[in-house]
């Protein structure tokens, strides 16, 4: 490497990790005032587990977050065995737009639209409309995940299942599926975070009682910054890389077979 | 080669609940929205007029299609707040577009020359911030930005400057907010055309005397063009529609699409309104989008 693209290295991941390092830094600070440093304290983090109505919204958005997963993962793998696997089919590009659509619309128009026709259709708001908008737009990050594993699978097994006489489910459920596994859990743990960090599709789609986390805590950021929220925020971030660390590695071990 | 009857069965049951979901989900609700974009201006609460009479046969619909009403995009067209709004969106998007394209080139450009071993982890540090909460890392600019913040505070005690500066809640705040957030959506799929670029191709260049600035500007960005294009609308879409920034960062002045699209649901009420914006953000972002689609296509051709 030379000296230019390791100085351009260096300050693009520098410029990435400086705000959030900024604000884990201070969500010890014992100061009340957010850039006064006045010792390391975990006095936040405290008062943030004594914070009911916080924790009462983290737990909403838990709920949120692990069933629209669920189903944005089921939804998203038989999308992706659709593309890569039923080949050419009448409406295909139709399909396509209707999986891939939602990763680029404007949040604010899918968070709208889900809500005129939540009313349009009578349907009561709260946890149940937030999971339903949630696995729908999370359903196109599935698909790309595990699309591009079922890509890059070697085909002969299934073939070869298929050769000896299993039936199309048959080679789904003990050849396809148990290979695309890693892929599967990568794919819902981008779901479940996805999930976990909307605010915009939340606030238009939930109803009084569904308040979840980044609502709770935009309500709050409104207000000013806040050494809790910094606390919130650093659990948050510690969780969420987590999440994308588990994910990475599992569609890393490609080894094994195929990849 | 026909599949055989099974196999047909199976392909239809496996890709019907996704289709199901998502007509239901995604493909109604945008039917309804901009039906009730074409409704008379009126404060929440449906049924907005006019009515679709369904057992009415053509006579229902023509007399649907008449009583149709555009005021709400004779008004998103004429009122200057609309205007202001749109041109704001259109401004704040290309102008981060463009910072974006300027700052992710060198870093992408750098991560497909960074040793083959170590790649994999850069591109992950690269990704991880974008995964993590949108929100938060916003908020974290409000610390750094504000007029007793960190950036102040280091300019100060450097004694660049005597004052404390005022950035947080303008324009500058914003194009800050916009660059950070959106900076990995433009390196990932710069970076993935990079670093499939052929290494022969430069080392051509070089043996026949290019230096390597001329060698980066006459053979690898023009190479690059569809990561970039890619990159871009990748940017630019969500950029035009963004709510968070905007609100947490911009000044009352601060005029985008999403903003208003929210202020006109969430305070105003006016949700036929409220529809034509997004009928209006989506008119807008479809461009690109088709844009983005084409240079994958494009991406998937080259062997």
């Amino acid at each position: 490497m030379t000296a230019v693209t390791r100085t351009a290295l260096t300050l693009g991941l520098a410029f990435l990790y400086a705000p959030i390092a900024v604000l884990v830094a201070y969500s010890f600070n014992a100061s009340n005032l957010v850039t006064v440093w006045g010792g390391f304290s975990l006095r936040w983090y405290a008062a943030l587990f004594s914070d009911a109505p916080l924790i009462a919204s983290a737990l909403v958005s838990l709920e949120v977050a692990i069933l629209a997963s669920l189903i944005a993962t089921i939804l998203g793998t038989l999308a992706a065995l659709a593309f890569e696997r039923h080949g050419r089919f009448r409406g295909r590009a139709l399909f396509t737009g209707l999986v891939y659509g939602p990763m680029v619309m404007p949040e604010v128009m899918i968070g709208l639209s889900l809500l005129l026709t939540f009313i349009g259709i009578g349907l009561d708001r709260g946890i149940a409309t937030i999971v339903i908008a949630h696995a729908t737009f999370c359903t196109g990050f599935v698909a790309v995940v595990v699309s591009a594993r079922l890509r890059g699978m070697d085909r002969t097994l299934e073939e070869a299942a298929a050769d000896l006489g299993a039936g199309p489910w048959r080679v789904l459920a003990t050849i396809t599926l148990p290979l695309l596994a890693p892929a599967i859990l990568a794919g819902g743990l981008l779901a479940f975070t996805l999930s976990l960090d909307d605010l915009v599709i939340a606030s238009f789609v939930s109803g009084p009682g569904a308040t979840t986390l980044p609502m709770r805590l935009y309500s709050q950021v409104r207000l000013g910054v806040n050494p809790e929220i910094n606390a919130a925020s650093t659990l948050l971030v510690g969780l969420i890389t987590l999440a994308v660390l588990a994910a990475s590695w599992l569609t890393a071990r490609r080894g094994g077979a195929g990849g | 080669m026909a599949a055989p009857r099974p196999d047909r069965i199976a392909a239809r049951l496996v890709r019907l609940p996704p289709l199901l979901w998502l007509c239901a989900f995604f493909l109604l609700p945008f039917a309804i929205t901009l039906k009730i974009s074409l409704s008379e201006p009126a404060t929440a609460i449906p049924p907005y007029l006019p009515v679709l009479d369904w057992q009415g046969g053509l006579d229902g619909w023509s007399s649907f299609l008449e009583a149709l009403n555009f005021t709400n995009y004779l008004t998103l067209a004429r009122d200057d707040l609309y205007q202001a709004a749109t041109l704001g969106s259109l401004a704040y998007a290309g102008a981060a577009t463009a910072l974006l394209v300027l700052l992710g080139t060198p870093i992408a450009y750098a991560l497909a020359r960074a040793p083959r071993r170590w790649q994999p982890v850069l591109v992950a540090l690269v990704v991880v911030p974008f995964w993590t909460s949108f929100l938060i890392r916003i908020y974290a600019w409000i610390a750094i930005l504000k007029q007793e913040g960190l950036a102040n505070l280091v300019l100060l005690k450097l004694g660049v400057i005597a004052h404390p500066l005022v950035i947080l809640n303008t324009d500058a705040a914003v194009m800050i907010g916009l660059t950070y957030a959106y900076l990995p959506f433009m390196v990932l799929p710069l970076y993935a055309v990079m670093d499939r670029l052929d290494p022969s191709l430069r080392e051509a260049a070089a043996d026949l005397g290019a230096s390597p600035a001329r060698i980066f500007w006459t053979v690898t960005l023009p190479l690059s063009l569809p990561g970039i294009a890619a990159g871009a609308a990748l940017c630019f879409v969500p950029m035009v529609g963004e709510f968070v920034i905007p609100d947490l960062l911009g000044g009352s002045e601060t005029l985008m699409l999403g903003r208003v699209l929210w202020s006109e649901f969430f305070s105003n009420r006016d949700w036929p309104l409220a529809a034509a914006v997004a009928v209006l953000l989506l008119a807008i972002v479809v461009g690109p989008v088709v844009l983005f689609r084409e240079s994958l296509r494009g991406g998937e051709d080259t062997p």
